[in-house]
């Protein structure tokens, strides 16, 4: 095959530009997207910044402006939602509340026009496979959102679109719920082998079900890559700072460029980084600090002196904020048990672990600083 | 109507996805369908409008100018009844805005006993014939009245002709309005709110005046505006008993069915058109917008009666007093139906009903054959009207509900005019045929309709229809096996609401009817104008008996107590499944 299950080539979508009485909003500014067969691609990004506007153009309920969208190498841009090869999950689940369970799942079926046979057959397993036998004949108002969740699912997939759409499916599930949930979602779609796009503003979520992420922001795609290539190489500061809990950006200066290492001058120290592209010696460049990637140590020990400004205690880790020479900077120390505790007010020292830092060209106002 | 207030405000803040992005480029059918009731729309309502306000601007020479205008406005005995219409309104629209606030009140806010009862009798006026409230009061408080006679033996000496009567007998014909619209009301205002005021050590008394009715303004502007509407629309009442208080609606009529003089009622019907419109477009332009109540379509638990006991025994007499009235006007009608003359000869008989079925037997069968046909036509182009307004984006999308909303601000008198001067000549000669009639009664009951419509759609996450189309169906499959049945209840409500209203029509349908078909309000008008009133309200209990016999069959369809299975939708009876439709002008 040389195409591409889904493709978006330079999408726009600007709401409103018709209707005279409200500004336009452009929803989606120019998003080029490829997914292949069997890749499980989410869309990424802060509230509004038009993963739900790029999921549902794939799906036809929105028209793009400009570019288009192919499906298996057809332009799909003028193809009506009802003929298109898409199934979505909603975020509401939109199940059908007048249907049984069944009956929302064989719906799709129904309207391929199937023999009973085997819409029977089909939407039984579906069902199966959600772990909903035996629920056929109840209303959906009578599940639970968990169960709900299931049956929106299995409704999607039981007509074997070409691409799944899901839009935050488990954004109204409860957190224990929604971290089993993720995990069925994605051992469902590697077993069917199921092209799928996937849209939440959660980014444990995305990095723990995704091939790949997209991150998004005022409707662009800042980065697209692996969840480790976002999570630990961020291409920009916007990506750098949406991804981790608590991201510290420190100032620095190359020193020298030695082999696959630089060394960079931080506050009073030179620390030696994985080199990256972009930079030369004596560039300004800023270090993405994770707070994993921070160590609390007795003090005198360390780079960086320090003074503990709050601790919090989680069981399995310990938070701290720390204050480096007038920078608040976040720690998290995983099983305090086996370690030093220290306590509001004490003078400790910092290590920066250099191998999880990753180092960014320094932008000042959209230009890269000389 | 309450949710249709909310409607702008939930619009106002949330202008995302009402729709179908699909455009109606892609769906020649939803086109087709748009075409063809934008040009009935402009057919059968914008045309006969159109038409009344040109005969107004013919003068007598043939030109055109304001002259029709000019001479009428001249006479000061012509100006009264422009006067004598709003003085009359405003006083409506004020007691009957009290009334029905009091009993709204009383019925959401106290636990009271029997409060089932005084809601239904509270909805009595909605689904009668506009006379019987005019008969019922001459029978009590006539020359021969009841009251007035029989009781204080004319010693006072009181005319309830004119203004006094006909305030008396259309705020108990209208106050059900504001009943409605401000139950609803308070019925959205979270409990816990004023809970909270209580907890914060508020006296009943406190709370109500601090929090309960500075949250019901929006609705009480609107429950005026709505009577005041109502009130200046009403032909059925004063031509009974306005006595020498001329006002517009009856004027009108007298003018080009007595005087033939088309021009000058054309006149009369734009300035009475005038008003009317100013109010609808105040009520769905300005009030509307400033409502606090959002409707979430989830009622927080209804929690009521933790009252002082003065309070529930307030509340009791009032609701007590008010339904007793109310029943004891629908009980002369019917106790007097069965009179030989009221007033004179208090003698039983069964004549009136002997006449009803024998002689005017003809007005039943037209009546009932022309309102079966025009109300599922009505019913089903008001839901699709609905859809389409709620779910499609398309070019002159608002001028469509505009127009479709039109006919409910537009008083009867107003409407029958237009009717015959437009559809009285080629290429659409329509007078005297049954079409006329139906068509009317259509394009007259179709905005409570849509608007109910358009409530419960919006009560229907957009994403339900989305799934419905990304499951493989087209937009009609989607409407008839998604859409439909989940705005059924609203659906038979309209049904209902529409039948009752073509059985009980008679401002503009006065105007249509031929000697070919015959509409039984017509008839009690005739009864009333020999001043038979034992007659005529043999007619109206005959009237009130088909309402509720269609009230009941189309309870009976849609619950189908003999089909039990799990798909029996509607949870609702057809008139709680949407209140909204049953405010309106006659
Ligand atoms: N139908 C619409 N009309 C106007 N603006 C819209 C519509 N749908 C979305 N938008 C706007 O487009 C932007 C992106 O919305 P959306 O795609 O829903 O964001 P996300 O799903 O990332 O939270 C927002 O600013 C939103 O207000
Ligand atoms: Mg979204």
């Amino acid at each position: 095959m040389d195409w591409y299950s889904v493709e978006l080539i330079d999408v726009v979508k600007i709401f409103g530009h018709r209707d005279t009485d409200r500004d336009p909003i452009v929803a989606v500014d120019g998003i080029s997207l490829r997914l292949i067969q069997g890749e499980l691609l989410t869309l990424l990004g802060p509230s509004g910044c038009g993963k739900t506007t790029t999921l549902r153009m794939v799906g036809g309920f929105e028209t793009p402006t400009a570019g288009r969208i192919l499906l298996d190498g057809k332009v799909i841009n003028d193809v009506p939602p009802h003929r298109r090869d898409t199934a979505m999950v909603f975020q509401s689940y939109a199940l059908f509340p007048h249907l049984t369970v069944f009956e929302n799942v064989a719906y799709g079926l129904r309207m391929r026009k199937m023999d009973i046979g085997s819409i029977t057959a089909k939407a039984r397993h579906a069902l199966s496979l959600v772990g909903l036998e035996g629920m056929e004949e109840r209303q959906p108002g009578s599940l639970s959102g968990g169960q709900q969740q299931r049956v929106a699912l299995a409704r999607a997939l039981v007509v074997e679109p070409k691409v799944l759409l899901l839009d935050e499916p488990l954004s109204n599930l409860d957190a224990r719920l929604r971290a089993q949930m993720r995990i069925e979602i994605r051992k469902i779609q590697q077993a069917l082998n199921m092209t799928s796009m996937y849209v939440t503003h959660d980014q444990e979520e995305a990095m723990s079900l995704s091939d790949r992420i997209a991150v998004m922001n005022h409707g662009r795609i800042e980065q697209i890559g692996t969840p480790q290539d976002v999570y630990a190489r961020p291409a920009n500061r916007f990506v750098a700072d949406f991804m981790g809990k608590k991201t510290t950006f420190l100032d620095g200066t190359v020193m020298t460029l030695d082999g696959n290492l630089m060394h960079v001058k931080v506050m009073d120290a030179v620390l030696p980084f994985e080199r990256v592209s972009d930079v030369t010696t004596g560039d300004e460049v800023e270090l993405v600090v994770r707070s994993e990637a921070v160590d609390i140590v007795p003090p005198g020990k360390g780079t960086f002196p320090g003074r503990i400004i709050h601790a919090a205690y989680f069981g399995s880790q310990v938070s701290y904020e720390v204050d480096l020479l007038g920078t608040s900077i976040t720690a998290e120390i995983p099983n305090p048990q086996e370690r030093d505790m220290f306590m509001r007010g004490s003078e400790v020292g910092i290590e920066l672990k250099t191998r999880s830092i990753h180092v960014l060209p320094k932008v000042i106002d959209g230009q890269v600083a000389e | 109507m309450v949710r249709f207030l909310a409607r702008f405000e939930a619009e106002l803040k949330r202008p995302l996805r009402r729709r179908q992005g699909s455009t109606v480029m892609q769906e020649p059918l939803v086109m087709l369908v748009i075409v063809a009731i934008a040009i009935s729309l402009l057919l059968f309502v914008i045309y006969p409008l159109y038409s009344v306000l040109k005969t107004s601007l013919m003068q007598s020479d043939g030109s055109i100018g304001l002259g029709v205008y000019r001479g009428l406005l001249a006479k000061s005995y012509n100006r009264r009844p422009l006067a004598n219409s709003v003085r009359l309104g405003a006083i409506v629209a004020v007691v009957g805005t009290v009334i029905g606030f009091i009993f709204a009140y009383c019925t959401t806010r106290v636990s009271l006993p029997f409060s089932g009862f005084f809601k239904v009798v509270a909805m009595f006026p909605m689904i009668s014939p506009p006379f019987i409230m005019s008969l019922a009061t001459i029978m009590l408080f006539g020359n021969n009245g009841l009251i007035t006679k029989q009781l204080l033996r004319g010693m006072v000496n009181f005319r309830i002709y004119g203004l006094r009567g006909l305030a008396l007998v259309e705020t108990l014909a209208y106050f059900p309005t504001a009943y409605l619209v401000l139950s609803g009301v308070l019925q959205a205002i979270d409990p816990s709110i004023e809970d909270a005021a209580r907890d914060l050590g508020a006296s009943w008394w406190q709370v109500f005046r601090t929090v309960t009715l500075p949250l019901a303004i929006p609705g009480i502007a609107s429950a005026l505006l709505l009577i005041f509407i109502e009130s200046l629309a009403d032909f059925g009442n004063p031509i009974v008993l306005s006595g020498d208080y001329q006002v517009l609606a009856v004027q009108a009529y007298l003018r080009i069915t007595g005087l033939y003089d088309l021009s000058g009622g054309a006149a009369l019907a734009v300035i009475l058109l005038v008003p009317s419109l100013i109010a609808f477009f105040v009520q769905k332009y300005w009030v509307s917008r400033k409502s606090y109540v959002t409707v979430t379509g989830k009622p927080s638990g209804q929690r009521v009666g933790r009252n002082e006991p003065w309070v529930r025994t307030a509340a009791f007499v009032i609701c007590l007093i008010l339904t007793g009235v109310i029943l004891l006007f629908y009980g002369t009608a019917f106790v007097g139906s069965f009179m030989t003359l009221w007033g004179v000869n208090y003698d039983f008989t069964l004549a009136n009903y002997h006449h009803v079925f024998q002689v005017a037997g003809e007005y039943i069968k037209d009546t009932l054959f022309l309102s079966t046909v025009a109300t599922p036509i009505t019913g089903i182009l008001a839901m699709i009207i609905a859809f389409i307004v709620v779910r499609k984006e398309f070019f002159g999308r608002q001028a469509l509900e505009l127009t479709s909303m039109l006919s409910f601000a537009v008083p009867g008198t107003v409407v029958g005019i237009g009717y015959i001067l437009a559809f009285n000549q080629p290429p659409i000669l329509l007078t005297g045929t049954a079409a006329i009639i139906i068509i009317l009664f259509v394009f007259r009951n179709m905005p409570t309709g849509i608007q109910s419509g358009i409530a419960a759609l919006q009560q229907i996450d957009p994403s339900i229809e989305e799934a419905s189309c990304d499951l493989g169906a087209d937009s009609g499959t989607t409407f008839r096996k998604i859409t439909l049945p989940l705005i059924a209840p609203a659906f038979f409500s309209g049904l209902v609401f529409s039948f009752v209203r073509c059985v009980t029509a008679i401002s503009a349908i006065v105007f249509v009817v031929s000697g070919r078909w015959k509409l039984i309000t017509v008839a009690v008008l005739g009864s009333v104008e020999n001043s038979d009133l034992a007659q005529a309200a043999a007619f109206c209990v005959v009237i009130i008996a088909m309402v509720l016999s269609a009230i009941g069959i189309i309870n009976l369809l849609v619950y189908q107590p003999w089909k039990r299975g799990p798909h029996r939708a509607p949870k609702e009876s057809v008139i709680s499944g949407g209140t909204e439709p049953w405010i309106g002008t006659a």
